[in-house]
């Protein structure tokens, strides 16, 4: 069942400040997905103070870095259902968890951060983590 | 900030490996971990040999990308964990 939508506010506003695009149904995620040339990055949020309250802020850190993903994106999990199950079909080949980060190039995976590597590990880790697959796998701004 | 569950085990939330002292091996959510043993969500089991993978082959494979889960919830006695260990420790970020 979701959680009250007043007290999930803050979690989805500590993403959406920061820029990444809130994706409520799975409309807004096929469109979301649509323009596969570049980088894109989904983030599935979640309400698990254990590892969401960490992913979010790495989140936040990691997209501070002059290299970052083209297009960066949020769905809620347990929350926007629709839209984290049409997310999770895009990358379909890897259990589900959250929350989790995908990250794309041209549409396909390359590169996945499942719940069990968050858990556990502070904001800067998970930003650390975060940023060398930007480094790998997206093009800095200025380049664009 | 998140949800927490202060009445829990330690592990609450953590995504952990149970090994057992027999064939068996379990990855799942840690829900807590008391007198009953170790309360798994959301988890997979594994037999020792099964489609040709140890337990070895199936935790590193579960320890890229997770486990796709084949039980809400499974316990685990006490008497037959040989260790609980955090997914993510054997993950490398």
């Amino acid at each position: 069942m979701p959680y009250d939508p007043m007290m999930v506010q803050p979690m989805r506003e500590e993403l959406t400040r920061a820029g990444v695009q809130e994706l409520r149904n799975a409309s807004d995620v096929d469109a979301f997905m649509q323009n596969k040339s570049g980088t894109a990055m989904i983030v599935v949020n979640s309400v698990c103070g254990c590892a969401a309250g960490q992913a979010r802020p790495g989140v936040r850190l990691a997209l501070q870095g002059e290299i970052k993903p083209d297009r960066v994106a949020t769905v809620f999990a347990g929350q926007d259902l629709d839209a984290t199950a049409k997310a999770r079909t895009y990358f379909a080949q890897v259990p589900p968890s959250s929350p989790s980060i995908a990250l794309f190039k041209d549409g396909e995976v390359v590169h996945f951060v499942p719940r069990h590597m968050i858990e556990g590990r502070d904001a800067l880790s998970l930003a650390n983590h975060l940023s060398e697959a930007f480094q790998k796998y997206c093009t800095p701004a200025t380049s664009r | 900030m998140g949800t927490f569950h202060h009445d829990k085990h330690a592990l609450h939330g953590i995504t952990v490996v149970v090994d057992t002292t027999g064939s068996r091996v379990f990855i799942g959510r840690c829900d807590d971990w008391n007198d009953n043993g170790v309360i798994l969500l959301d988890a997979d089991e594994h037999e020792d040999g099964t489609g040709g993978r140890s337990k070895q082959d199936y935790i590193a494979q579960a320890a890229k990308f997770g486990i796709w889960k084949k039980h809400d919830r499974v316990v685990v006695p006490g008497a037959d964990v040989a260790s609980v260990t955090r997914l993510g420790d054997i993950a490398t970020l």
